[in-house]
């Protein structure tokens, strides 16, 4: 009796699986003649996606950047978020950066953005294998034919944000967290550094690093530590970490309005970040924010590709002058605002005009001078 | 009914439950579930390509999930999987970039490197344990963290010169084949498959075969009687740890040797460890149970990737899903008592 009942439940589900199986087989074919279709119609459709990386599409920073530029090409060219126009494959660990390159390679988009330098490997590993798929690789380089290479000065966009912390701060001094140590940081970083002492010899700056692109609490606890110690102004060059600044900054500054409590954005315009209401009023704790224009490069790169020419196995790099970098607005608030604005403006004019050259590495930075 | 067919039964339903339910937050959330369901499965074995990237989901998931199952079955809970996981990837992959020897000698002492990494991070858990009575989960969970940052330091310093990874291994080390690439279309299934099953037949030998299996699972039975019954319960506590770390370590490997080649600093944890958790709650901790529950859970999780492509579903409903599996496994009380009943009226 236990045996057959226990058969009974066995070939049930043998049933049930095969039933099942055979289901997903004849989707897999009536999908397949759907792609051919809607191929055949619309022959000229240019599919574009791109993969984050572990920080998420909504990280406020990075890869919600990288979004935006794909979404505003769809939209110009006419596309739909889906399968057949604009898309986007979240990671959730490392180990799926292949496989959803992979995956979207499979499903014949046209570009495939790998975005953040830790994709550099799976990308250089399946652009290899799937030879007739273009890629676009931001914050590294690939050396392969059929990928397209993305980097910026983020040295400039921070020296502007150093410009303006080295003049807004009144203890001298200044607090910058930095997601894992590379080569893109490490860029924020020197450019942070120089611009503060360019304006500001005499304020000091402490920098630390959370080890983490995604940990919004380390960067609180950080941020905490630094605002405690007598830092006025923090800037952040650690994605999904920085919001943890942004959220200490904020109670600290509802705890006490009279007080400045400044922090810097990076990547997007992260001003919606920084609103604190006290008693009505609103108060905003972001000064400004450095910009890195992923939306501008992923944009620009893809309309090159639909144009059919996809700058393959170079590399561009993205500056001040080709505004792929920038600062945002500064914050009404800081009493030294037009000056800051000149400052900027003085200085931005001569990065363009290549008499600044802002340092990259933090060896360069050792014999940067900004006279 | 049989306990047998029961300890059958239960996590079987649990997972129906979990689909239905995660079925109706579907529904509720404005999502279409049955393209949802077919999107998860055509992501697990749609293709050729997706099914050679579930087995190698697979391989790690099978070893985490013995590691868990077999502290667990001699009463210990073995929370530090991830951690000796991660030196174990660590200990592989230094040997694959640092030792220049040929295939037959260079991959066994790489993955022997992972295992005995793993084993020496699970010994200092069980030697307190047994020595002075700390709890396994608190250090274990604490060791962790130190595996997470101590190997970060190590891959920046000794393993690079300051960069965030390590060099590809040397492909004497790899136990990536050409032949699984080129039959899965690229995906990165590797040799290591073969490895996980051995040792799940090797655990399931130790426990129900040798008499060193049998005290280790006195102990985790009643560690005073087994004291009584002359068994030594210190030795056992620390061996049990030990042969737990070594299979963590070498699902370390798996991923050092095997999927990446090379190992990264990492922000946190991989969760391999703590799905290990599951996969051995999943498996009622037996040998056959955890290779059966690791292949459902990797295919979900890399089925769960092509949800977003195909059906626009976010991912994140599938952890829900998995979630709640885990969550009817766990309250797997509330299905035996209904089986009780149900089966009770049948018998009357």
């Amino acid at each position: 009796m236990k045996k057959r009942k226990f058969g009974l439940t066995m070939s049930f589900l043998l049933a049930a699986g095969t039933i099942l199986g055979a289901c997903g087989g004849g989707d897999n074919e009536a999908e397949k003649e759907g792609t051919t279709d809607t191929g055949e119609q619309t022959e000229e459709t240019f599919k574009v996606a791109m993969v984050t990386d572990v920080g998420g599409i909504d990280d406020k920073s990075f890869n919600q950047s990288a979004w935006k530029g794909i979404q505003e090409f769809g939209e110009a060219n006419g596309l739909e978020k889906g399968q057949d126009g604009y898309n986007y494959l979240q990671s959730q660990s490392d180990a799926d950066y292949t496989t959803n390159l992979n995956s979207l390679a499979r499903q014949d988009f046209d570009l495939i953005f790998g975005i953040g330098f830790m994709m550099q490997e799976s990308i250089n590993e399946i652009a290899g294998q799937q030879t007739e798929a273009h890629f676009g690789m931001v914050d590294a380089v690939v050396e392969k034919e059929n990928v397209a290479s993305i980097l910026f000065k983020e040295q400039e966009a921070s020296f502007l944000a150093g410009v303006a912390a080295g003049l807004t701060t009144e203890s001298n001094k200044i607090g910058f967290i930095g997601g894992m140590q590379s080569d893109v940081i490490e860029r924020f970083e020197a450019g942070f550094q120089a611009g503060v002492k360019a304006v500001n010899p005499d304020a000091t700056i402490d920098v630390q690093y959370a080890e983490a692109f995604d940990k919004a609490e380390i960067g609180q606890s950080i941020a905490s530590r630094m605002y405690s110690s007598g830092v006025d102004v923090v800037f952040h060059a650690a994605g999904a970490t920085g919001n943890g600044l942004f959220k200490e900054a904020r109670d600290l500054k509802a705890k006490d309005p009279s007080k400045n409590y400044w922090a810097i954005g990076v990547d997007s315009d992260q001003v919606a970040e920084g609103v604190v209401e006290i008693d009505g009023t609103e108060h905003n704790i972001i000064l400004t924010s450095a910009l890195k224009r992923v939306d501008v490069a992923v944009n620009d790169l893809s309309t090159k590709a639909k144009e059919g020419n996809f700058p393959g196995g170079e590399t561009t790099v993205y500056g001040l002058a080709e505004d792929g970098v920038g600062l945002a607005e500064i914050n009404d608030a800081v009493t030294v605002k037009a000056d800051i604005e000149t400052k900027v403006q003085e200085y931005s004019d001569k990065i363009k005009s290549g008499d600044l050259v802002v340092p990259g590495t933090l060896e360069e930075l050792e014999t940067f001078s900004a006279e | 009914m049989s306990s047998r067919m029961r300890n059958i039964l239960i996590p079987i339903i649990a997972v129906l439950l979990g689909v239905l339910v995660g079925t109706i937050i579907m529904i509720v959330s404005g999502y279409d579930a049955v393209a949802g369901f077919q999107a998860l499965w055509n992501g697990a074995f749609g293709d050729i390509y997706f099914t050679g990237e579930v087995v190698r989901q697979v391989t790690p998931y099978i070893l985490a999930g013995l590691a868990v199952a077999f502290a667990f079955r001699t009463g210990l809970f073995n929370i530090g999987v991830e951690g000796q996981l991660i030196v174990g990837w660590v200990a592989a992959v230094w040997v694959g970039v640092s030792f220049d020897l040929p295939k037959i000698f260079h991959l066994p002492l790489a993955v022997l490197a992972a295992a005995v990494a793993g084993a020496l991070w699970a010994f200092i858990p069980g030697y307190l344990k047994a020595k002075f009575r700390v709890h396994e989960v608190i250090v274990t969970i604490m060791l962790n963290y130190t595996a997470l940052h101590i190997t970060n330091h190590f891959i920046r310093t000794v393993l690079s010169d300051g960069k965030e990874r390590s060099e590809n291994i040397a492909t004497t080390a790899s136990l990536r084949s050409p032949f699984f690439e080129g039959l899965t279309e690229y995906s990165r299934m590797h040799w290591g498959i073969f490895i996980a099953i051995i040792c799940a037949i090797i655990m399931w030998f130790i426990l129900e075969k040798t008499t060193r299996g049998f005290e280790l699972r006195a102990v985790g039975f009643n560690e005073h009687a087994s004291q009584y019954a002359g068994m030594n319960v210190k030795q056992n506590i620390i061996l049990s740890m030990v042969i737990s770390g070594t299979f963590a370590g070498l699902a370390g490997a798996m991923e050092g040797l095997g999927t990446f080649g090379y190992t990264a600093i990492k922000g946190g944890f991989t969760g391999v460890g703590f799905d290990g958790i599951a996969v051995a709650l999943l498996g009622a901790n037996t040998a056959i149970g955890v290779v059966l529950a690791a292949i459902l859970f990797g295919s979900l999780k890399v089925g769960a990737l092509n949800m977003p492509l195909e059906a626009g579903i976010p991912n994140e409903l599938v952890d829900i899903i998995i979630a709640l599996i885990i969550f009817f496994v766990a309250s797997s009380y509330i299905i035996r008592w209904f089986i009780d009943r149900i089966s009770k009226k049948g018998a009357k």
